[in-house]
């Protein structure tokens, strides 16, 4: 249809996908809906979103990355992406000052609660309450810091240099180094994600009941989806690295998933030092 | 300078005859849309439905208010099959001004402005063929119609003694999760969840748009104000959505999962609720007004025919605005005993946002000076937006003093208040919007005569219904009761009565509407004539479906004011 434009803008057919992502973000909400009251149908129809919502961020990527390929990704809509992409990871930044907030609250301000086999006491009011305004509470074990989210920690910022060693390989026209690097982070990024799933399994405090269950696995939860998010990119890329896609010079889906994953990296920077090092300070470890 | 739209449309004519105009089929043009005009389009369209509901919700409630005792709820929680005892007529009431906030708020306001105005003139006014990402664009509408979809959802379902979530639109916990049984609260969270998700991405839409597509020439000192105010708010939507996210999947994880974020009894904070909805809530506000600042920086100009006042003054006024914006938030919670030294703060610093809206006040002002002003309909629907908008302003300041709040919190002066910025400011903001560019975008003239009919009869209504709430508010009256003592009947009366005068300027609205596709004449390319100098007015009425084949080139003859001419004006 842009057959006479005379700028280098993207002027885009119509297309389906976006519809479909809609109706299917709230197919996904309305079957979170019944699956949470246990009504009739909430597998089915959360499922039946799931899939829509999967088949839109494929059928759309694919896309974009057809598009790509066919050059229809000049400077100035290369540029677009670029400001797209910062706006979206400025966006997810203020999402985690959320999660932070009320860590920071909990952390700073501690009501007076008592652990006691597994179940919660708020002491407010009754003798000794002001000696139980600690957080983690009383009767709370937390998990080493400097175990595993130190290895962690070391992993994730190790998988920061494997994909900038990957980005300089593509740069200097090294398609090995970059499936390497690109093979390497993601294998970084699996074993971080399965590290996680066991430390979760293994903690000693109970997800909700109190504030530092709470906090802990939704700010830590979502930073895991992130990486999880984080490494589903770096296969893609993987993926179209080995269908030689990306040039030294334009290669930006490659930048993007970096840029993601270095998001990432920090966010869980900020965890270690505020919810496992800090958070837990004092704290009897398990 | 409706010769420079013959240059376009001579120019346009030339080289893009073939392909320029031509639509895709209707499915395709208007379920599939990557085209900003479009989309614009579905977005007011859109707005104007839930307008409608959002409105006919306000009736129920006058309704309800313009006598003491309970006399409509109980009909209407009957007509939707319950058995009408007393609690379910509160619930009732509950669910209605819960709708009514969110409605209003998320499907009329935000749409209209931002998705409506927004889509269709910055792309223009900056001389671009599009948005950035005309993709995501369309999934920036079609989230706001699933999360409208899933507020209406709740309205069917169990919300507590009754169908549909009534735990206000600032969705407070505890009544918001242990105070509320049911999926209906989970349904409008998850409406908030869909709708927050398309703002961001319109937000990232519009930034990069404004950022990188202006025409050559067009620095940002020498972009229309009504692009500024859309970049203003789309930055402010990008970094306070989120922080809205991050607080109602805590209410969902509260609700469903087990977590007490905000209950005490697993050493939770409802005050932290409260702390993370009004740092988004507050930058919303301005997110609702913003554009409206900037529709009406053009068309004060226009009708003036002079450039607006102090451009920049404009312009950083509005990022200052969003700036402090952001720090103020807590002059909502005033009586949940924070401490007088944060009550003095937050005085403060709400108190210094009245230095820029002052400047902007003023700077319409003095455009006005000296100018031969034009009595146009959307001219005077500007005017009464300055009017309106300073009363909201003023009593703004008054319950900017934390001291004074604890007398007003949560009474009638605060819903008048906000209702004065709101849908007195920012609704008069968009019907002079609607008037001024309504040619434009459809092609056809509406009624002056009506569009002045309507301004008069509305102007009379919203002022009869929300001028007495102050008196309502300062004797004492609270909100959010369906019922109130008979010492409060004189002005709920008037304030009823106001709401009739108000529908009938609704009607008037959409007799322009028919009137306008069924007779209205075709207008030109620049219908308002000398004083409308920005780029839309380059272009045929309604512009091509592609227009900027060719880019425009801004020249450099106005060095700071907002008046622009493209470059190819021959003759």
């Amino acid at each position: 249809m842009a057959g006479a434009k005379n700028h280098d803008y993207h002027i885009l057919d119509p297309d389906i996908w976006p519809l479909v992502g809609a109706l299917s973000g709230l197919t996904f909400t309305s079957g979170m809906v019944l699956f949470m009251h246990e009504m009739t149908g909430g597998h089915l129809v959360l499922g039946l979103g799931l899939a829509g919502l999967i088949a839109a961020f494929f059928g759309w990527f694919s896309k974009v990355v057809n598009e790509a390929q066919r050059g229809d990704h000049t400077p100035v809509v290369q540029l677009h992406m670029r400001y797209g992409m910062i706006l979206f990871i400025a966006s997810e930044v203020m999402f985690f000052v959320g999660w932070f907030w009320s860590w920071f609250d909990f952390a700073l301000f501690p009501a007076p609660l008592e652990v006691v086999d597994g179940v919660t006491f708020n002491r407010l009011g009754q003798d000794g309450a002001a000696a139980l305004q600690q957080f983690p509470a009383k009767g709370i074990e937390v998990l080493d810091a400097f175990d595993l989210p130190l290895l962690n920690t070391l992993i994730l910022l190790c998988s920061g240099t494997t994909v900038t060693w990957a980005h300089h390989s593509l740069i200097h026209g090294d398609r090995e180094g970059l499936k390497k690097g690109l093979w390497l982070t993601v294998l970084l990024g699996a074993l971080f994600t399965c590290i996680q799933a066991y430390e979760y399994g293994h903690a000693p405090f109970a997800f909700g009941q109190n504030t530092y269950g709470s906090a802990f696995y939704m700010a830590t939860g979502f930073h895991g989806f992130h990486v999880l998010v984080g490494t589903i990119f770096l296969i893609v890329c993987l993926v179209r690295a080995y269908k030689g896609h990306f040039t030294p010079k334009q290669h930006f889906g490659f930048e993007a998933a970096a840029w993601y994953w270095h998001f990432v990296d920090v966010v869980w920077l900020f965890l270690f030092v505020v919810v496992y090092v800090w958070g837990g300070w004092g704290a009897p470890i398990h | 300078m409706a010769t420079t739209a013959e240059g376009f449309d001579a120019h346009h004519e030339d080289h893009a005859h073939h392909d320029a105009d031509h639509k895709p089929g209707f499915f395709a043009r208007w379920f599939m849309s990557t085209n900003h005009k479009d989309i614009g389009t579905l977005y007011l369209i859109f707005a104007i439905i839930a307008g409608v509901i959002g409105g006919g919700i306000s009736g129920l409630m006058r309704w309800e208010l313009a006598e003491p005792g309970l006399q409509v709820m109980g009909q209407v929680v009957e007509f939707l099959g319950g058995e009408g005892t007393f609690d379910q007529q509160g619930h009732m009431w509950n669910v209605l001004i819960t709708a009514h906030g969110l409605i209003m708020v998320f499907f009329m306001v935000m749409p209209a402005m931002i998705g409506g105005f927004g889509n269709w003139f910055v792309p223009l006014m900056i001389g671009a063929p599009d948005m950035a990402f005309p993709r995501m664009n369309n999934i920036s509408f079609w989230l706001t119609v699933a999360g409208f979809l899933s507020l209406m959802f709740s309205a069917f379902v169990p919300g507590g003694v009754g169908p549909g979530a009534g735990v206000g639109w600032t969705v407070y916990a505890p009544l918001s999760t242990y105070g509320a049984q049911g999926p209906a609260v989970d349904f409008a969270i998850f409406s908030l969840h869909l709708a927050g998700a398309g703002s961001i991405l319109g937000a990232t839409n519009f930034i990069t748009t404004i950022f990188n597509m202006r025409a050559p020439g067009m620095t940002l000192h020498k972009m229309p104000l009504f692009v500024w105010s859309v970049l203003v708010t789309a930055f402010l939507l990008l970094l306070a959505l989120p922080v809205l996210a991050a607080a109602i999947t805590m209410l969902l994880t509260d609700r469903n999962f087990g977590t007490t974020f905000f209950d005490p009894a697993g050493g939770g904070d409802p005050i932290l609720y409260q702390h993370l909805f009004w740092f988004f809530g507050h930058p919303e506000v301005y997110i609702m007004i913003l554009p409206g600042f900037g529709m009406i920086s053009q068309i004060v100009a226009t009708f003036s025919r002079k450039p607006v006042f102090g451009y920049l003054g404009m312009a950083y006024a509005m990022v200052a605005i969003g700036v402090v914006g952001f720090i103020v938030w807590a002059h909502h919670m005033y009586t949940v005993g924070l401490d007088v030294n944060t009550k003095m703060y937050f005085t403060a610093a709400t108190m210094v946002i009245a230095v820029p809206t002052g400047i902007k006040i003023f700077s319409w002002i003095a455009t006005m000076w000296g100018g031969s002003i034009e009595f146009k309909s959307p001219m005077v629907w500007a005017l009464g937006f300055i009017f309106l908008f300073t009363v909201g302003g003023v009593t703004g300041v008054v319950l900017a003093n934390g001291g004074v709040d604890d007398n007003l919190h949560d009474t009638y002066y605060v819903v008048a208040h906000f209702h004065y910025v709101l849908s007195l400011g920012a609704v008069t903001a968009m019907f002079a919007g609607w008037y001024y560019w309504f040619p434009k975008m459809f092609g056809r003239w509406h009624s002056e005569f009506l569009a002045h009919l309507q301004f008069w009869i509305f102007f009379v209504g919203v002022n009869m219904i929300f001028f007495p709430m102050h008196f309502l508010g300062l004797q004492g009256m609270a909100r959010r009761y369906p019922d109130y003592t008979p010492a409060f009947e004189q002005w709920n009366h008037i304030a009823s009565l106001g709401y009739v005068v108000t529908l009938v300027s609704v009607a008037v609205f959409f007799i322009n509407i028919v009137y306008a596709f069924v007779a209205g004449r075709k207008p030109e390319g620049n219908y308002w004539g000398e004083g409308a100098t920005t780029l839309e007015w380059s272009l045929s009425s309604p512009p091509p479906f592609h227009q900027f084949e060719t880019l425009p080139v801004i020249q450099d003859h106005h060095s700071s004011d907002d008046h622009i001419s493209p470059a190819p004006a021959k003759g």
